[in-house]
C-alpha cells in the first residue's frame, strides 16, 4: 500500500504532463485545421515528408555511431582510471553540456562557415576556402559534439560496474587481453551501448537547429518541418501528426534496440 | 487550531500584495511585440525611443521580437501570451483583421495621428482607418556585394538564380517574400490567387534552392555585413543600415517590379492596457520621434514632417524615398483568401523541404533498415543455437 501511495505524485505528474498532452497531439493528428473535423488527411499525405524521415534517421543513426565509435574508448579508458581521476574525468566529459546548446552550435558555425576561423586560416595559407559547412558532414559533427556526453556517460557507469573477478577469472582461464574484450568486457557492456545509443539517437532525431545552422537547403530534418508547423506556417494539425509518426518511428527504433539487450543479458552471469 | 488561525492571516497577507500589484502594475506597463531590429534603441548616439517613451509616460515598456509576419501570426493564435502594441505588415493586417484579432483603435488617444501623410490612410488592407497606424513603410530590393558580384549580372531578380554565385546567395524565409520574387520573375501579380501560378512560382523556387546559402530572416545583416554571403533579397531601409557596416554593399531595385510595404501599429485582440498601448503609438508619431527613429532604421517615414529632424543626406536618398518613377514598378500585397494562403504555406512547406539528394538518402535508409533487421535475425538465431546448446549441457549435468 505504502509504496503505491509513494507512486502518487509522478501519476498525477505523468497524467497531467504527459498522458493529456500525448492525447492532445493525438486528437490534433486526426483533425482538420480549418472545420476541425475527424480527417486522415494529415497522415495520408505524410509519404511526401518519406524523405525527410529518413534522412533524419540515417543522420541520427549516423551520429550515434560514431559517438559509439569515439565515446567506448573514451568511456573504457576513464572506467580503468584510478577513482580519484574517475571524477574528475566525467566531469570534463560533462562539462560543455554546462553551456546552451545553441550556444555551442552557433560556435561550429563561427569556426565552419566560408568566412570562419578554419577558412580564414585556410585561406591566409593561399588556399581556396574549403566547403566545410552547409552539407550533411557538418550536421552530423554537430549532433556528434552536441550528444557525445549522452554516450559517454551510460557506457562509462556501466563498464565501470564490470565485476573485475570475471576479468581475472577469463585471464586465468588463459584469455589474451584481445579475448577478454570480446568475449568479457564487450559483451557486459552491452546494456550501456544499447543505453548510449538510444540516448544519442532520440534527440538527434528530432533535433531541428543543428541542421538549420549547419545544414543546407537540401538537410531539412523532419524536427524543422515540425518547428515550422508551429512557428510560422501555424499548421499544429500536421506538426502534431508529424510528430506522431516520429513518435512512433522512435518507439520501433528503441524496440529493435532492446532486442539486442534481451539477448544479451541472458548470457551475463549474475553473481 | 490555533496555528492555523496565525497562518491564515499570515498567508492573506502574503497573497495581498499579489492581489493588488499586478492590478496596479497592468495600468503602468505594455508590451510590444514588433520585427527584430526595428526600432531606434540609443545605439550609435541615435535616440532610444523606449528610454524617451518611459521617461515621458512612466509607462514601462516589456519589448520583444520577432522575424516575421506568419511568425507573428502564430504566436498570436496559439496564445498564451498577451501583446499590447504589434507591428504587423499590410498584408497580415489584412488578415488579422479579417479573423478579428484586432482590437478598433481610439483615435482620441493618438491625436499626433495627424501627422501620418494621407497617402499612407485608407489603405486597401484596413480602407476605413480603425485599426492601425502607419509605422514604416518600404521597398523590397536586391542587395549585393560589389566586390564579388559583376555589375553585368546585376538589374533584375535571375541574379538570385545565377549559378556562378552558388552557395552565397541568401532568400527570404517568409513564404510571402519569397513567392513575391518568383511572382515578379514570372511576370505574375504579387497578390496572385490562381494555384496553377503559384505552384509554377513554388517549382521555380524549388530550383533555386540547390545555389543558397540559406533561407534566412534576421541573420541576414551578420551574414551580408562579414560578407559570408554576397547576394540577398531584403528591405530597403535594411540595406540603408547595413551599408553603414560595410560600404561595398550595393543595392537595386529589380527591373521586373517589387514590393511596397507598409507596416503599421495595430493592438491585438486580448491587450491589458489599450490607453498605455495608444499612448506608444501616439509616441510613435511625434514627428521629431520618427524622424530620429527611422533615420537609424533606415526606412521610409510616412510621415512627411518627421524629415525635418532626419539628416539631410538620409532624407533625400533615393533608396529610402524613391521616384515615383521608379515606385511606377512596385506593387503591394494585399491579404489572400485563407484556401490561398494555406496553398501558400503548403506549397513553401515543400519547397523548404524538397531535397536535392532524396535517393541517395533513400537507398542508405533501406539498407540501413535491412542491415538492423538482419542483425536482429542473426542475433535471434544465434541465441537460440546458444540456448540450445545450454539445454543440453543441462540435460547432461543433471544425468
Amino acid at each position: 500500500m505504502k509504496s503505491k501511495r509513494l507512486l502518487a505524485p509522478y501519476v498525477a505528474w505523468m497524467t497531467v504532463f504527459t498522458l493529456i498532452p500525448l492525447g492532445v497531439v493525438i486528437y490534433y493528428a486526426f483533425t482538420d485545421s480549418i472545420t476541425g473535423q475527424f480527417t486522415f488527411a494529415n497522415l495520408s499525405n505524410l509519404s511526401t515528408y518519406l524523405p525527410i524521415f529518413l534522412r533524419s534517421i540515417f543522420l541520427s543513426l549516423a551520429s550515434a555511431a560514431i559517438c559509439l565509435v569515439i565515446g567506448y574508448p573514451v568511456a573504457y579508458t576513464i572506467a580503468q582510471a584510478n577513482p580519484k581521476w574517475q571524477r574528475f574525468l566525467s566531469m570534463l566529459v560533462m562539462l560543455p553540456m554546462c553551456m546552451s546548446f545553441l550556444l555551442r552550435t552557433l560556435a561550429w558555425v563561427a569556426m565552419l562557415e566560408d568566412t570562419g576561423i578554419i577558412n580564414r586560416v585556410v585561406s591566409s595559407l593561399g588556399l581556396k576556402p574549403l566547403p566545410l559547412i552547409r552539407n550533411s558532414g557538418a550536421v552530423i559533427l554537430g549532433m556528434v559534439y552536441n550528444y557525445l556526453p549522452y554516450m559517454i556517460t551510460p557506457l562509462y557507469t556501466v563498464i565501470m560496474k564490470i565485476d573485475p573477478r570475471l576479468i581475472e577469472a577469463a585471464q586465468d582461464l588463459g584469455c589474451d587481453h584481445k579475448r577478454v574484450f570480446t568475449k568479457v568486457i564487450l559483451p557486459l557492456s552491452v546494456p550501456g551501448i544499447i543505453s548510449g545509443i538510444t540516448m544519442v539517437f532520440v534527440p538527434a532525431v528530432s533535433t531541428f537547429y543543428i541542421s538549420q545552422k549547419l545544414g543546407s537547403t537540401g538537410t531539412t530534418m523532419i524536427g524543422d518541418v515540425i518547428e515550422s508547423q508551429f512557428k510560422t506556417a501555424y499548421n499544429p494539425n500536421l506538426g502534431a501528426a508529424l510528430s506522431l509518426v516520429m513518435m512512433i518511428l522512435i518507439f520501433i527504433c528503441i524496440g529493435f534496440m532492446n532486442r539486442f539487450t534481451d539477448s544479451e543479458e541472458e548470457g551475463v552471469v549474475t553473481p | 487550531m490555533k496555528k492555523r488561525l496565525l497562518i491564515l492571516p499570515l498567508l492573506l497577507a502574503l497573497l495581498l500584495p499579489c492581489l493588488v500589484f499586478p492590478a496596479a502594475a497592468a495600468s503602468n506597463e505594455i508590451t510590444v511585440y514588433n520585427w527584430g531590429q526595428y526600432i531606434s534603441d540609443g545605439s550609435d548616439g541615435y535616440v532610444d525611443v523606449i528610454e524617451e517613451f518611459e521617461a515621458e509616460t512612466g509607462i514601462k515598456v516589456h519589448y520583444l521580437t520577432y522575424d516575421s509576419n506568419e511568425s507573428l501570426y502564430t504566436k498570436l493564435k496559439t496564445g498564451g501570451s498577451t501583446y499590447d502594441v504589434i507591428i504587423p505588415s499590410d498584408y497580415m493586417i489584412g488578415r488579422l483583421i479579417a479573423e478579428d484579432m484586432l482590437e478598433p483603435l481610439n483615435f482620441d488617444n493618438i491625436p499626433n495621428y495627424r501627422y501620418v501623410d494621407e497617402a499612407f490612410k485608407n489603405q486597401a488592407y484596413d480602407p476605413e482607418n480603425r485599426y492601425s497606424v502607419p509605422y514604416t513603410w518600404g521597398t523590397v530590393g536586391v542587395i549585393y556585394n560589389t566586390k564579388y558580384v559583376d555589375e553585368d549580372d546585376v538589374g533584375g531578380w535571375d541574379l538570385l538564380w545565377n549559378s556562378k554565385y552558388a552557395g552565397k546567395i541568401l532568400m527570404f524565409d517568409n513564404c510571402r517574400d519569397a513567392f513575391a520574387i518568383a511572382e515578379s520573375l514570372l511576370g505574375y501579380s504579387l497578390n496572385t490567387q490562381d494555384p496553377t501560378e503559384l505552384r509554377s512560382c513554388a517549382s521555380l523556387l524549388s530550383e533555386q534552392k540547390p545555389i543558397l546559402q540559406g533561407h534566412v530572416m534576421d541573420q541576414i545583416y551578420d551574414k551580408m555585413i562579414r560578407e559570408e554571403a554576397w547576394i540577398a533579397p531584403y528591405y530597403a531601409g535594411d540595406y540603408l543600415y547595413m551599408l553603414e557596416e560595410n560600404e561595398d554593399l550595393g543595392f537595386y531595385f529589380p527591373e521586373e517590379g517589387f514590393n511596397v510595404f507598409i507596416d503599421a501599429a495595430c493592438i491585438p485582440k486580448g491587450c491589458t492596457n489599450q490607453e498605455g498601448a495608444e499612448a506608444f503609438i501616439n509616441f510613435l508619431c511625434k514627428p521629431e520621434i520618427c524622424g530620429e527613429n527611422l533615420e537609424y532604421l533606415g526606412y521610409s517615414a510616412p510621415i512627411s514632417e518627421a524629415k525635418n529632424y532626419m539628416d539631410p543626406e538620409v532624407a533625400e536618398s533615393e533608396i529610402a524615398y524613391p521616384s515615383d518613377e521608379v515606385l511606377a514598378n512596385s506593387e503591394s500585397f494585399s491579404a489572400l483568401d485563407l484556401e490561398t494562403s494555406q496553398l501558400m504555406d503548403s506549397l513553401w512547406l515543400s519547397v523548404k523541404t524538397s531535397g536535392s539528394d532524396t535517393t541517395g538518402y533513400l537507398i542508405a535508409g533501406a539498407a540501413l533498415l535491412l542491415a538492423a533487421i538482419a542483425l536482429t535475425v542473426i542475433l535471434k538465431l544465434h541465441r537460440r543455437r546458444k540456448l540450445a546448446r545450454r539445454g543440453i549441457s543441462r540435460r547432461t549435468n543433471q544425468a
